[in-house]
């Protein structure tokens, strides 16, 4: 995360310490503390037992570490009806990004590669409405897809929300890949048209093999933005598809007599533990897909 | 002859374009008429056309939990973009000077932001548990009548909602504002200095309207995550207490799910795509589509 802009910052360089520095520095650490602390909650919520947890020491380091409560919300709390943990949402979640996430990105790729090189009659038309549908709220589109998706009978199925997920990371995806594409020089696409080789050639010989890092960008955006989910995993996922944090959700909820709130935390922690992972590991793309896809909100 | 060799010379360009072609004329083109279609129709369970005119429309406005939602997602909306803005630009400012360890600093503030907006809503339903959470520790310390329990009073809930929703959502704000004050040219920040301008001004008076683009972009981006708003009140409210914290995107779900009204929750969905087309329809035009023909 240190690479994020190669610019240098443009504040003064100082001397020495000031009071105003240290101000700056202390006013730094309250904001941190701020961002830092529900996360710190959950994680030592997650390692109390319950009766510890119910002393309500919010911020109190655990008197005794036990991981129980993370076997619990993995394996064996309950989710509405069956109680087999949120393992089975992690399943279904993972199924659900990785073929989202490929089949998004290779769309995007071949439609910003298109709109950028092959520019036929409507394109501009063409992209100025799909990138108009990055900002249509999803409740205005998705009933009908679900009419649609009952009609030809994919609702509910792994197919019908990877198709949702796909139309609606499109525009986003497209945006991406075409502002890189058009950053290109045109010569080389020229050169190459000259040399005989066809849209398809073109696209897999020279176009992705230079598309790489913008299409970690696209992969870690989609990643992330999937597995967040929730509405259209909730809509679309039917009974058998729900994506974990559909799952999580029914946990906190679903609560016969006493609310396991160790449990839920240790959940919410492994829920948000993937995208988590991937924003420390991939800083400078996360960065880049926020700037390129800040669009998608 | 010449035009029908051009039109087969792209015609893979063509075929691969139909999955795009298809995305955006049949569902952000034909989803949305049919979504604005059943508005005008009685359906309930099931699409039926039998267009009733905007008796929907009426019915909506006059319906209590609705007026709640659009006036929960004016009060979120405004003091969400308000504090997003400052706390960013804030934040910004305070990584713009030359301060050690910037690397740590902006992971920190923007790392909620890569969270599910249901893991965000979860955390803060427990910070501000009224047993629990954050009231009940401040107490034990001694200040008895301390009182944070914004989530159990009907009044103070939203806010509840809008405090989780800024520390989602300012890291994002922090991070654009960022790359906006790195882009201001070197030369001003010397012309201010040798006119003596107080570092307070120079902000304020020259460098705010030099990062306006940036600005605006983020009150669009802002503006469209409000109006979506959904998995963050589900997971910490559920819309309550009561009809509290309801939000316009619950309502259309909720009517053509469990309350089986689809004309109604369509004509909700219709109104929420009012503003949007209308704020962002410009904005699109001059961003893409003008800047593509230039």
């Amino acid at each position: 995360m240190t690479q994020t802009n190669p610019a240098v910052a443009r504040g003064r360089k100082p001397k020495k310490m000031s009071p105003a520095r240290y101000g700056l520095y202390g006013l730094l650490v309250i904001s941190a503390t701020f961002f830092l602390t529900p996360l710190y909650v959950m994680i030592v919520t997650s390692l109390k037992p319950l009766e510890e947890v119910r002393l309500g020491r919010l911020f109190s380091l655990p008197a005794d570490i036990t991981f129980d409560a993370w076997i619990k919300a993995w394996s064996t709390a309950c989710t509405g009806v069956t109680c087999a943990g949120i393992s089975p949402g992690f399943v279904n979640s993972v199924q659900i990004t990785v073929v989202s996430v490929l089949i998004s990105v290779l769309l995007g790729a071949v439609n910003g590669y298109a709109l950028s090189f092959w520019r036929y009659r409507g394109a501009n038309v063409l992209f100025g409405i799909l990138v108009m549908g990055a900002f249509v709220p999803f409740q205005a589109v998705i009933y009908p897809l679900i009419v649609f998706q009952r009609e030809i009978g994919i609702f509910g199925s792994l197919a019908g929300i990877v198709m949702v997920h796909c139309i609606f990371g499109m525009p986003i995806i497209t945006l991406i890949f075409r502002n890189y594409f058009s950053s290109l020089p045109e010569e080389l696409f020229k050169a190459a048209r000259i040399d005989g080789a066809g849209f398809w050639q073109i696209f897999l010989r020279i176009m992705m093999p230079m598309a790489v890092p913008i299409t970690a960008v696209a992969v870690i955006l989609q990643t992330t933005g999937i597995w967040n989910d929730y509405l259209l995993g909730l809509v679309f996922g039917g009974r058998d598809n729900q994506p974990m944090t559909v799952q999580l959700n029914n946990i906190v909820t679903t609560s016969y007599g006493v609310r396991e709130y160790n449990v839920n935390m240790a959940a919410t922690i492994l829920t948000a533990a993937v995208p988590l992972v991937i924003y420390f590991l991939s800083g400078r793309f996360f960065v880049q897909g926020i700037a390129a896809g800040a669009v998608k909100g | 002859m010449k035009r029908k060799t051009r039109m087969w010379s792209n015609l893979s360009a063509k075929i691969a374009s139909v999955p795009m072609l298809v995305t955006a004329i049949g569902v952000f083109v034909l989803c949305v008429v049919y979504s604005i279609a059943l508005s005008f129709t009685r359906s309930r369970y099931f699409p039926k056309f039998d267009f009733i005119g905007f008796d929907q429309y009426v019915r909506l406005w006059t319906t209590d939990r609705w007026t709640v939602s659009v006036s929960n997602l004016l009060i979120f909306g405004l003091l969400f973009v308000g504090f997003c803005l400052l706390l960013g630009f804030l934040l910004a400012v305070m990584l713009d000077r030359n301060i050690r360890m910037e690397g740590v600093f902006r992971t920190t503030f923007l790392y909620p932001y890569a969270l599910s907006f249901v893991v965000t809503g979860l955390i803060w339903q427990w910070m501000m548990d009224p047993a629990l959470g954050i009231q009940n520790v401040v107490r034990n310390m001694g200040w008895e009548s301390f009182s944070f329990a914004p989530l159990t009073s009907t009044t103070y809930a939203i806010y509840g909602v809008v405090i989780a929703a800024v520390w989602q959502g300012t890291g994002l704000i922090m991070c654009l504002m960022l790359a906006g004050l790195r882009g201001v040219d070197r030369e001003i920040w010397k012309a201010a200095r040798v006119d003596g301008i107080p570092l307070w001004r120079t902000y304020i008076f020259i460098i705010i309207p030099m990062i306006r683009p940036v600005i605006v972009t983020s009150v669009v981006l802002l503006s469209i995550s409000v109006v979506r708003v959904y998995d963050l009140v589900v997971a910490q409210t559920g819309g309550g207490p009561g009809i509290a914290t309801e939000v316009p995107a619950k309502f259309v779900i909720d009517h053509f799910t469990e309350r089986g009204n689809v004309a109604i929750a369509m004509a909700a969905a219709t109104m929420m795509l009012l503003p949007v087309l209308l704020l962002v329809g410009p904005w699109v035009y001059n961003e893409y589509v003008r800047r593509v023909r230039a």
